[in-house]
């Protein structure tokens, strides 16, 4: 198995709970996808080819600053396990990993993991660079991927068309190819119905939301990752800002409906928090979305300031090392499905425990 | 995205439902929304990406025939594309423009790229012709105008670069 601690930021850096507002934002991401010229894209291409992109993307690496020391894991050499793990650490997407189809992991598959930047190769595009920061970070997050970006496309022909800009397997990335993601807890959004509006509101600024996991991926843990929807057209600092203004609102609507929920029902909602951390401070066995839902009502208790002494920083974690392929990473061995839930409850009940002589 | 009901059509109804303080996500298509009583409180805009499939399957979409046939490169075509809604490579781009310009305009609002300009590095090779080609004119303007010394060190210059 692999061990991502050996990672340049041992591949946790983005849940470190630092940056703004991070009991609330987890992460920001942002992506930029490429591909370069003379290749079928990634879909379409012949296994020659996505090797030959591999190794071009390989040379170019090797000569960018910003990559020092970085790793390059081939997901086409790696076990399913290991690929899940990846997956689940949001180091790479689930077409990457190979887990969201029959056909599986596709040939010339890799990505490379530096700090806090990572490089997705023969996804759906040739490249996916993508940095990854705590807590709410745009600018500063679009500033790594840029250099990045800078110095790997002074190397690698990008293929660019003067008027539709980065050209993309999929037309609803051409253009700028860039797609930022805030990973937002809105638990008091949910809790005073609120949500839907917001929701909707989203779509009506051009952007979008999706689950944990991005694309495809359910709403689990009242976590919303908002994005903008349209990459052609407008200029990054634009698509940016844009993002920026809606989720300070969200942010603030957020803030509004957790002091309405403090009001109007603060004992209720105080019972309901102490239950959730209960239930996984002795709970025996948890699936994952029991774990999730709890997990999102002790973050808000720690927001709410009802918990003291429990860190952003071990709930982010919670969050990751809970998940089936981490659990089972921990054990050494694969594990049932009940085994899975055994596994989930002790790893848990152990972390608060760590915690708990502060917890009151 | 297909419909959480039939599987058969796209999923243009995104309904958000709280149950138990727990949010689930239900995607349907129109006619099952439809029957379902959905009423969505918001115009929820139809997927431009399937909205122009279809455009394109009814062919009205101006240009998607005569723009159409194969990409050289890849050897794409407007039914590959509609099948997988992913262009094969770069050269669909040209190969399809004026149906490419439409469906960017849909999705995007705008077809015009006004983010970052970028221009790609030049290969070894590339270069090595562009310089190879630039001595040869000269060598012939050179030998045009008698000027054999010069015609002779450009000479050497080329035989070295080959």
């Amino acid at each position: 198995m692999i061990d991502l601690s050996l990672l340049p930021d041992g591949g946790m850096r983005w849940l470190d709970a630092s940056g703004r507002a991070s009991d609330m934002v987890l992460s920001t991401r942002v992506r930029l996808a490429r591909n370069v010229e003379g290749y079928a894209f990634s879909g379409r291409a012949r296994e020659g080819e996505r090797l030959r992109v591999l190794s071009q993307v390989r040379d170019a690496i090797a000569m960018a600053s910003s990559l020092d020391d970085s790793v390059m894991l081939r997901l086409d050499q790696l076990a399913p396990t290991d690929r899940a793990l990846l997956h689940e650490r949001h180091l790479v997407s689930k077409e990457l990993a190979g887990l969201n189809s029959e056909e599986g992991v596709r040939s010339g598959a890799a990505v490379v993991l530096g700090d806090g930047l990572g490089v997705m190769v023969n996804e759906e595009d040739h490249l996916r660079l993508q940095a990854l920061h705590s807590g709410f970070a745009l600018r500063e997050t679009l500033a790594l991927v840029e250099r990045m970006d800078r110095e790997l496309g002074s190397r690698l022909p990008y293929a660019f068309h003067h008027e539709f800009g980065f050209l993309t397997a999929c037309p609803t990335n051409a253009g700028t190819g860039l797609r930022a993601s805030v990973l937002i807890h809105l638990p008091g959004l949910v809790l005073t119905k609120e949500i839907g509006k917001v929701l909707a509101g989203l779509q009506q600024m051009g952007l979008t939301y999706r689950g944990l996991y991005g694309e495809g991926s359910e709403v689990v843990g009242n976590f919303f990752q908002i994005s903008n929807q349209t990459t052609l057209g407008r200029s990054e600092a634009e698509l940016l800002d844009q993002l920026e203004r809606v989720v300070e609102h969200v942010i603030d609507r957020e803030e509004e409906a957790r002091r309405v929920l403090l009001r109007d029902a603060g004992y209720i909602i105080e019972d309901k928090l102490w239950r959730a951390y209960g239930t996984l401070r002795y709970a025996r066995s948890l699936s994952f979305d029991e774990a999730m839902n709890y997990l999102s009502g002790v973050r808000l208790a720690v927001g709410l300031k009802l918990v003291t002494g429990l860190s952003v920083y071990t709930l982010n974690k919670l969050l990751i090392f809970s998940q089936a392929a981490h659990l089972a990473s921990a054990e050494g061995h694969p594990l049932t499905e009940s085994e899975t839930n055994l596994a989930r409850a002790r790893y848990v009940r152990t972390m608060l425990e760590r915690e708990a002589g502060q917890v009151g | 995205m297909l419909c959480d009901s039939c599987r058969e059509r796209d999923a243009v109804v995104h309904l958000t439902q709280i149950v138990n303080n727990a949010v689930t996500q239900l995607h349907l298509c129109e006619r099952c929304a439809a029957e379902r009583g959905v009423e969505t409180t918001v115009a929820v805009p139809k997927h431009p990406l399937g909205e122009f499939l279809h455009a394109v399957q009814q062919q009205m979409v101006p240009g998607a025939e005569a723009g159409g046939g194969k990409c050289s490169f890849c050897g794409m075509t407007m039914a590959d594309f509609r099948a997988t809604g992913r262009w094969g490579c770069a050269n669909c781009y040209s190969t399809f423009e004026a149906p490419m310009r439409d469906l960017l305009r849909r999705v995007h609002g705008s077809a015009k790229h006004v983010g970052r300009a970028y221009a790609a590095p030049r290969g070894e090779e590339t270069e090595k012709a562009a310089l190879l080609g630039e001595l040869r004119d000269r060598l012939r303007r050179a030998v045009e105008s008698e000027q054999f010394e010069v015609a002779a060190g450009l000479r050497d210059r080329i035989r070295t670069l080959e």
